[in-house]
C-alpha cells in the first residue's frame, strides 16, 4: 500500500502541523507542482487554457477567498461577484492610471482595495448573523454592480460601458490584451493561484484561522476565551475579499480582457462562487480547488459527451447542465455537507487501516 | 498589590494568599428582576471556593459578572488589588480569568489540539503578516505554545484523541476538553460553571482529581459551581452560598454546614 499514515512518525512539533503532514501527500503535492509549472506551460493551446485551466485556477482563488470567509469563519455572504468586480475594477483604473506599474502590483493591490471594501461591507457582521448577513452582502452586490454602471469615473467614460484590459507585458511576455499567449494566461494565474493558497494555507493554520473557527462554531466562548469578534470577522472579511479581488482582477484583465459588470460579475457569479465552496466543502483550502475544479469541468464534460459525443443540440445540453448541477448540489447539501474534501478525508479515513475493517 | 490579608496554609500545605478577586456589593437586575442582591465576596489566591445554591440562585449569573458577560448596575469587582472597569468579555479573559461552561461550549468542528490551542490566544503575538509567511516567527511561537498545550494533554490524560474533531467524543471526555482549553490560558482565576454536572461517579473522581491537580501544581486559583454537596465539602476552600440572589452564608465547608439558614434554603422550613 503506497498511501498509508501509519508509521509516519512525527518527532517534532513543526512536523506535526505541516501542510501535508504524510508523506505521499508531499509527494503528490510536489508532483503536480512539478507538472503544473514544468509540463503544463508547454502544452497548453489557447481551447484548454480558455475552456478550463485559466477558469479553473480564477475560480480556485475566488472559492478559496469565500471560503474563508463563510467555511473558515462562518460568515454568509452573496457579495462575492460584486467583490469581484471591485477587484476588476480597482485593477482597470490603477492600469490605466499607472501604465507604467507592473501589472503584478496592480493585482495585488485591487486586492488590497477589495479587502478594504470587504471590510467595510463586513462591519454588519457584527451586529446580524446567518440568513440576514447574507442578505446584507446581497446589498453589496447589488449596490456595488449599480455604482459600476451608473459612475462613468469607474470605466474611464468610455461609450459602451465596459472595460477592456490594455496590453501589458510580464518579463518581455504579454499576459493582458489581445495577443496574449495561453501559456502566459497560464502561468500568471498559477502563480497568483499557488501564492494565494499557500497564504491561505498558513493563516488558516495559525492563530487568526483558529480564531475565525472559533468564531464559527460558538461565538460566545470565542469571546470569553480572548476572541476580539470585532477583528475576527473584520479580518476574515478583508483577507476573503482580498483573495477575491485578486480573483475579480485576473478574471477581468487576463481571462475575459473586456468586461460589461453587470453579465461578467453578476449575481450569478456570487452564486456560482458559493456552489464551489459547498460542493468542494465547506472550511477546507483542498475543497475550495475540488469545488472549482468540478464546477468548471462540469460544463466542459457535459458538452463533450452530450454534443461532441451524442450529438444532442447544444440548448438541451445547456439547459440540461443546470438541472445537473442543481441536483447535485442538493445531493451533497443533503448527503455530504462538507463536501468532496470530507469525502476524502473519510476515504483517507478507511485507507489508514486499509484492509481491515477497523 | 494584592490587598492585605494575612496568608495561611491550609491543613494539607497549600498557602493560601491575599484577596486575588474581590466582589463589592454586586447588584445585577434584568429588568425588574434582581438576580443578584448586594452581594460581597472574595477570592482568596491559591484557593478553591465554591459558589453553591438552590436552583435559580443567581450561582451562574455571579459567574458571568465575573467574566465580564454580564454587567452589575451597582456594585465594584476588584481584581489583583484594582477596580475593573466595565469591560468585554475578551478583555477580562487577557487578565488571566478563563472559565468553562454549564453546557459544554468546545468548537465541534475543530480537533481538540485546535481547541485547547485556541485557549493559547492570549498568549500569542505574532501579527497576520508573519502568519501568513508561517515560516519564522509564526512557527516558532507555534511551536512554543504546542508545547504548552501537550503539557496540559499529558496532565488531563487526553494524549489519544489530541487530532479527534471534539464533535464526537463522549460527555465526560467533553467537559475534560473544554477544562484543557480553560487551562491553556493558564488563568489566574479559573472559573468552573458545575464541572461535575451530568457525570457518573468515577468520572466525578477523576475531575475532582483534575481540580484539585491544577489547584496544587500550577497554584491556579479555582471558584467553581456545584451541585453535588459531597464534592464541594470535600474540595474546596470556603464556601459561598446563595439562595434568590442573596448571599445567606460564607465560610469554610464545616461553618457552612453548620449555617441554619443554608439549611432552610435547601431542606424548606416547616411553617407551623
Amino acid at each position: 500500500m503506497l498511501y498509508r499514515e501509519a508509521g509516519d512518525f512525527k518527532t517534532s512539533y513543526e512536523a506535526d502541523s505541516q501542510t501535508f503532514p504524510i508523506r505521499f501527500d508531499r509527494i503528490g503535492f510536489w508532483v503536480i507542482m512539478a507538472i503544473a509549472f514544468g509540463v503544463i506551460p508547454f502544452m497548453i493551446n489557447d481551447y484548454w487554457a480558455n475552456a478550463i485551466f485559466v477558469p479553473f485556477l480564477i475560480y480556485a482563488i475566488a472559492a478559496i477567498g469565500l471560503n474563508i470567509l463563510t467555511g473558515y469563519c462562518g460568515q454568509v455572504s452573496l457579495g462575492t461577484g460584486g467583490f469581484m468586480a471591485v477587484g476588476a475594477y480597482a485593477c482597470y483604473k490603477l492600469m490605466t492610471s499607472f501604465p507604467d506599474v507592473s501589472i503584478i502590483i496592480h493585482v495585488i493591490l485591487a486586492g488590497g482595495i477589495t479587502a478594504v471594501v470587504g471590510a467595510a461591507f463586513g462591519l454588519p457582521s457584527l451586529r446580524i448573523k446567518g440568513f440576514y448577513l447574507a442578505v446584507a452582502t446581497l446589498a453589496a452586490q447589488f449596490f456595488l454592480i449599480w455604482l459600476f454602471n451608473k459612475v462613468p469615473w469607474f470605466y474611464n467614460y468610455s461609450a459602451s460601458g465596459q472595460i477592456s484590459a490594455p496590453e501589458r507585458f510580464v518579463g518581455g511576455f504579454a499576459v493582458t490584451g489581445a495577443n496574449t499567449a495561453a501559456p502566459a494566461k497560464y502561468l500568471i494565474c498559477l502563480v497568483f493561484l499557488t501564492v494565494c493558497a499557500l497564504i491561505a494555507r498558513n493563516l488558516t493554520r495559525g492563530t487568526i484561522g483558529r480564531s475565525w473557527m472559533a468564531i464559527r462554531d460558538m461565538d460566545i466562548a470565542a469571546e470569553i476565551i480572548g476572541v476580539n469578534p470585532l477583528k475576527a470577522k473584520l479580518t476574515a472579511f478583508a483577507v476573503s475579499s482580498f483573495f477575491i479581488g485578486i480573483a475579480g482582477a485576473l478574471f477581468f484583465a487576463v481571462y475575459l480582457g473586456a468586461v460589461e459588470v453587470g453579465e461578467a460579475f453578476g449575481i450569478q457569479k456570487s452564486f456560482l462562487v458559493l456552489f464551489m465552496v459547498i460542493i468542494g466543502g465547506l472550511g477546507s483550502i483542498f475543497g475550495s480547488f475540488a469545488g472549482a475544479a468540478f464546477l468548471v469541468l462540469l460544463p466542459v464534460a457535459l458538452k463533450v459527451i452530450g454534443v461532441d459525443l451524442l450529438g444532442w443540440p447544444t440548448d438541451l445540453v445547456a439547459h440540461l447542465q443546470l438541472v445537473i448541477v442543481g441536483a447535485l448540489i442538493m445531493f451533497f447539501l443533503i448527503k455530504e455537507p462538507h463536501g468532496l474534501a470530507q469525502l476524502w478525508r473519510l476515504t483517507k479515513e478507511k485507507l489508514r487501516l486499509w484492509p481491515f475493517p477497523y | 498589590m494584592l490587598d492585605s490579608v494575612e496568608p495561611y496554609v491550609t491543613a494539607d500545605g497549600r498557602t493560601i494568599g491575599g484577596v486575588l478577586m474581590d466582589m463589592r456589593g454586586i447588584t445585577l437586575r434584568f429588568g425588574g428582576v434582581e438576580a443578584i442582591k448586594n452581594i460581597s465576596f472574595d477570592i482568596r489566591e491559591g484557593e478553591i471556593r465554591a459558589i453553591i445554591g438552590p436552583n435559580g440562585a443567581g450561582k451562574s449569573s455571579m459567574l458571568n459578572v465575573i467574566s465580564g458577560f454580564y454587567h452589575p448596575q451597582e456594585g465594584e469587582v476588584w481584581f489583583r488589588g484594582e477596580k475593573r472597569a466595565a469591560m468585554k468579555p475578551y478583555q477580562v479573559a487577557r487578565l488571566g480569568i478563563a472559565r468553562t461552561f454549564q453546557n459544554i461550549a468546545l468548537f465541534e468542528g475543530m480537533t481538540v489540539l485546535d481547541n485547547i490551542m485556541t485557549g493559547r490566544l492570549t498568549h500569542m503575538k505574532t501579527g497576520m503578516l508573519s502568519q501568513a509567511l508561517w515560516y519564522g516567527r509564526a512557527q516558532a511561537e507555534e511551536v512554543a505554545n504546542r508545547e504548552v498545550v501537550e503539557r496540559i494533554i499529558d496532565f488531563l490524560e487526553i494524549q489519544a484523541i489530541r487530532k479527534t474533531p471534539v464533535g464526537r467524543l463522549p460527555y465526560g471526555l467533553k467537559k475534560r476538553v473544554e477544562l484543557a482549553r480553560a487551562l491553556a490560558a493558564e488563568p489566574k482565576l479559573l472559573l468552573l460553571d458545575e464541572p461535575m454536572a451530568g457525570m457518573n461517579v468515577e468520572e466525578k473522581e477523576d475531575m475532582s482529581r483534575f481540580i484539585l491537580d491544577v489547584n496544587d501544581e500550577f497554584g491556579t486559583t479555582i471558584a467553581l459551581i456545584e451541585h453535588d454537596m459531597g464534592v464541594v465539602m470535600d474540595i474546596s476552600d470556603r464556601v459561598v452560598v446563595m439562595d434568590y440572589g442573596r448571599k445567606i452564608g460564607d465560610g469554610t465547608p464545616d461553618e457552612v454546614r453548620g449555617n441554619q439558614e443554608v439549611i432552610d434554603a435547601y431542606l424548606g422550613v416547616a411553617h407551623d
